[in-house]
């Protein structure tokens, strides 16, 4: 327990500002929303066909799965990442209740009040104004809360996108199975929730004229405890400005996943010991391979890292290629058209694995996938999901090399195959050829004597024009070419994974070691 | 057609006195409910100065109203309502009479024939200006939940652009018109008084802009027999004394018989009879005329005023 709170006091206030930029993203969200929401509210009650249309729209938008909106925003924000997306995305979703809550509003005023307003005189504006909207807005600031509660809860997703916020400590730590950072994140989220909705539900039973008025020390303490709330998002809204003057800044960002954030933090390292320029490592995890590239290609990140193949398939659309020379070459062709050098690779790949037991292997003689082919009958596979049902897995595994095994494999989760295969469940599995539990659990990886899997170099993606501007920083990056092996990245994936260790240690650490921050030793 | 004006109301149409002191401190110091109504004081409504106007502060002339499913509500009602006059539109409901009364202040357009508030058909009146003109008092009274009783007085004042000071001041004498003693109730919320204060305060929110026209639609309609009862005779007593022209619809013969100069009997879209109460009961034009009154005498008799 001490450990999963006991902070120090640099993580402490970065927690704080995390929280901050939480509120910030989400009250800057509800803002536009409100802007937007309460007129369309209002046209929905002028006309039958506005309002089908409005609330036809609203509700549409609120059905589409938030990771589908995130990416259709990234589209339509030409692959910026950050906050204006993920912004984006809240305000969308805070729209149904605010819309819903202002028609509700405006149709529940008494036929009478209406009636005496038109029969005194008033135009349609003063009625608006005058009447139907104060009238309205305790309702509609119903809808506020519960807009404001779900962008609590939905601005941890914008984590994927880049958006600064509690978020990326919950992915953060479901990438490195960190209980402590899933907690560090959601629990300051979760109260944030209670917190927004106990203000304004307050706020709201003081603006409605029918509700008994509570204590005056009750309603200081709620304004108390808005302006607290607003003050806070303020400091968020704050520290996101472009900050002026001092050291050019770079943004190095990275995919999910444990390796992705080493590799970023050792290649953010570089930068720093070898060049003038500060990082920026606050776009690490985004979610995927699309977010990352557009992104590069916007000009919100400079530097990520990127698999050949991934690049080849994902990217650029083409087939997969077997031979990295030739796979290398067309991916530096394909983005060089976009602006995007793609610097040396740095000496291993992250392949599918085929991995059995070191005894199983001896004992057989098996160093080779076409070894198998001896042993179909009595080899038990485990595959996960993807594995089995994508063209270049299985399917075409059996056809490549003529496995044809006689019991069907097992279908399975691919983070349970390393473990299944040590406790000889299965004999072979296909995982990820530099996760750290090959290691652990003694596996052996066969060697893919056809070149069936594509190969998939880790390489740095870095925009053409940050090269340009910054001469220095194509030497930094570089350094790390060749310099690590899939054992190496295995070892360094399992001191993050299975030794929940910071993965900033563990890049700094690999760096010392092969003394590549040191300015004197050039390599 | 004869139009009844009571003695002594043709006063009104002396419209061009100026009154020069200032309201607030007068109607301080006087008691309640013996207030002189400032008849055309600084806040009185221009009206048509022109005389070739005529008499008349409300003028039906052939009205009808007929909706796009055909259905009748109006078939070509004609009435004069004299400047000064009390007139109840009295018939059942569905008779037309509601639909009469909101061709007046153009909350209904009539499909055909016209009206003539004020010395100007309505068509040529815009109808903001006109209902400004007009004070309108409802059965739901309609008061505004969020503000205060005082405010909600104030605020015909307040949408023609008197300034805050004066149309408060004459908020509260408006108040102590209708009986609220101004010091107690300004300062509260609608929903914390009884259904009679609130139309109390319907009736003093109509009367603040001295409207020189007042309609007023089933207004005692929901109160309970005795507060009905107490407020019907505290407003004959006042309209009788600030000489403004009243159009009531009413259901209850009763309420007619006490309040009105004239009755304007309707049925079913029709004028049937317009008089004084006691030739409509002495004379019926109809059968109709008869067994309406009949009726509703011999239910008042078992039951005197719950008749809502």
């Amino acid at each position: 327990m001490k450990r999963l709170f006991g902070m120090t006091g640099e993580e402490a206030s970065a927690l704080a500002a995390a929280t901050a930029a939480h509120l910030d993203i989400v009250v800057e969200a509800l803002v536009v929303a409100i802007v937007i929401g309460v007129p369309l509210g209002i046209l929905a009650t002028r006309s039958k066909a506005a309002e089908r249309v409005v609330l036809g729209l609203a509700n549409v938008f609120q059905t589409i799965p938030s990771l589908a909106l995130l990416g259709f925003l990234l589209i339509v924000f030409h692959g910026q990442i950050g906050k204006p997306p993920a912004r984006a995305a809240l305000v969308i979703y805070a729209l149904l209740p605010i819309i819903k809550n202002t028609i509700l509003g405006l149709r529940s005023i008494d036929r009478g009040v209406t009636e005496a307003a038109v029969g005194m005189g008033m135009t349609a504006w003063q009625r608006l104004m005058i009447v139907e909207l104060p009238l309205a807005v305790p309702i509609v600031l119903g809808g506020v809360r519960v807009a404001t509660v779900s962008a609590v809860g939905m601005a941890t997703i914008a984590a994927a996108i880049g958006a600064k916020g509690l978020g990326s400590y919950i992915f953060r730590g479901v990438s490195l199975s960190d209980v402590r950072m899933i907690l560090l994140g959601s629990i300051p989220a979760a109260l944030l929730a209670l917190a927004c909705d106990a203000a304004l539900g307050e706020v709201e039973r003081a603006l409605d004229p029918k509700q008994p008025k509570h204590s005056r020390i009750r309603g200081s303490l709620a304004s108390i405890a808005v302006c607290i709330l607003l003050g806070f998002a303020a400091w968020g809204w704050w520290n996101d400005l472009p900050q002026r003057g001092g050291r050019a800044t770079i943004v190095i960002g990275s995919k999910d996943g444990s390796e992705m954030i080493v590799l970023g933090h050792m290649l953010a390292d570089l930068v720093e010991a070898h060049t003038p320029l500060k990082v920026d490592r606050q776009k690490f995890n985004l979610g995927g391979t699309l977010v990352c590239y557009n992104a590069l290609k916007r000009g919100g990140l400079d530097v990520y890292v990127e698999y050949t193949g991934t690049a080849l398939t994902t990217i650029l659309k083409e087939p997969p290629q077997n031979d990295p020379k030739a796979v290398l070459e067309r991916v530096r062709e394909g983005c060089a058209r976009d602006g995007i050098d793609c610097l040396d690779p740095f000496g291993f790949e992250n392949t599918f694995a085929l991995l059995m037991r070191r005894e199983q292997v001896e004992q057989l003689g098996i160093r080779k996938i076409s070894d198998l082919r001896a042993h179909v009958a009595t080899i038990r596979g485990g595959f996960g999901p993807e594995f089995m049902n994508r063209p270049d897995g299985f399917p075409g595994l059996v056809q490549a090399y003529g496995l044809h095994f006689e019991q069907s494999p097992r279908e399975m989760d691919r983070n349970l195959l390393y473990q299944a295969i040590a406790q000889k469940s299965i004999d072979l599995g296909a995982g990820d050829s530099t996760d750290g539990r090959i290691a652990v659990f003694d596996l052996v990886q066969l060697e893919d004597d056809r070149r069936y899997f594509p190969p998939y170099e880790a390489v740095p993606l870095v925009s053409a024009a940050t090269l340009r501007r910054h001469p220095t920083l194509r030497a930094a990056l570089n350094r790390l070419a060749g310099k690590i092996d899939a054992a190496t990245m295995r070892r360094l994936n399992h001191e993050v994974d299975g030794k929940h260790r910071d993965p900033a240690a563990v890049a700094r650490e690999f760096l010392r070691d092969h003394t590549l921050l040191n300015v004197k030793t050039t390599p | 057609m004869f139009v009844f004006v009571p003695e002594g109301q043709r006063a009104i149409g002396n419209h061009n006195r100026v009154h020069s002191s200032t309201p607030t401190d007068e109607a301080r110091n006087r008691k309640i409910l013996t207030i002189p109504f400032l008849s055309r004081g600084p806040f009185a409504i221009a009206m048509s100065n022109d005389s070739a106007a005529g008499p008349s502060a409300v003028a039906w002339r052939g009205v009808r109203k007929a909706y796009a499913n055909g259905h009748e509500a109006l078939r070509g009602v004609s009435l004069e309502v004299a400047r000064g006059e009390l007139v109840a539109l009295l018939g059942t409901s569905g008779s037309g009479k509601t639909t009469l009364l909101k061709t007046v202040n153009r909350l209904i357009e009539p499909t055909s024939g016209e009206v003539i508030v004020l010395g100007k058909a309505t068509r040529d009146w815009d109808p903001i200006a006109l209902r400004r003109s007009i004070g309108y008092v409802i059965q739901d009274v309609g008061l505004m939940p969020h503000m205060t009783i005082l405010d909600n007085v104030a605020l015909v004042c307040r949408l023609r652009g008197v300034e805050r000071r004066a149309r408060q001041a004459r908020a509260r004498e408006c108040l102590a018109l209708v009986g609220l003693e101004p010091s107690r109730f300004e300062s509260l919320a609608p929903h914390q008084l009884s259904g009679g204060q609130r139309q109390r305060v319907g009736v003093a929110r109509a009367l603040a802009p001295e409207p020189a026209l007042v309609l007023m639609d089933e207004p005692f309609g929901a109160l309970d027999p005795i507060t009905r009862r107490e407020l019907q005779e505290e407003f004959d007593a006042l309209r009788r004394r600030i000489e403004t022209t009243v159009i009531l619809v009413t259901h209850d013969i009763r309420e007619a018989a006490r309040l009105a100069d004239r009755v304007a009997l309707l049925d079913r879209g029709n004028l049937v009879q317009c008089g004084t109460f006691d030739e409509l009961r002495d004379h019926p034009a109809s059968d109709f005329v008869r067994a309406f009154l009949q009726e509703t005498t011999a239910l008042g008799s078992s039951d005197p005023e719950d008749r809502s």
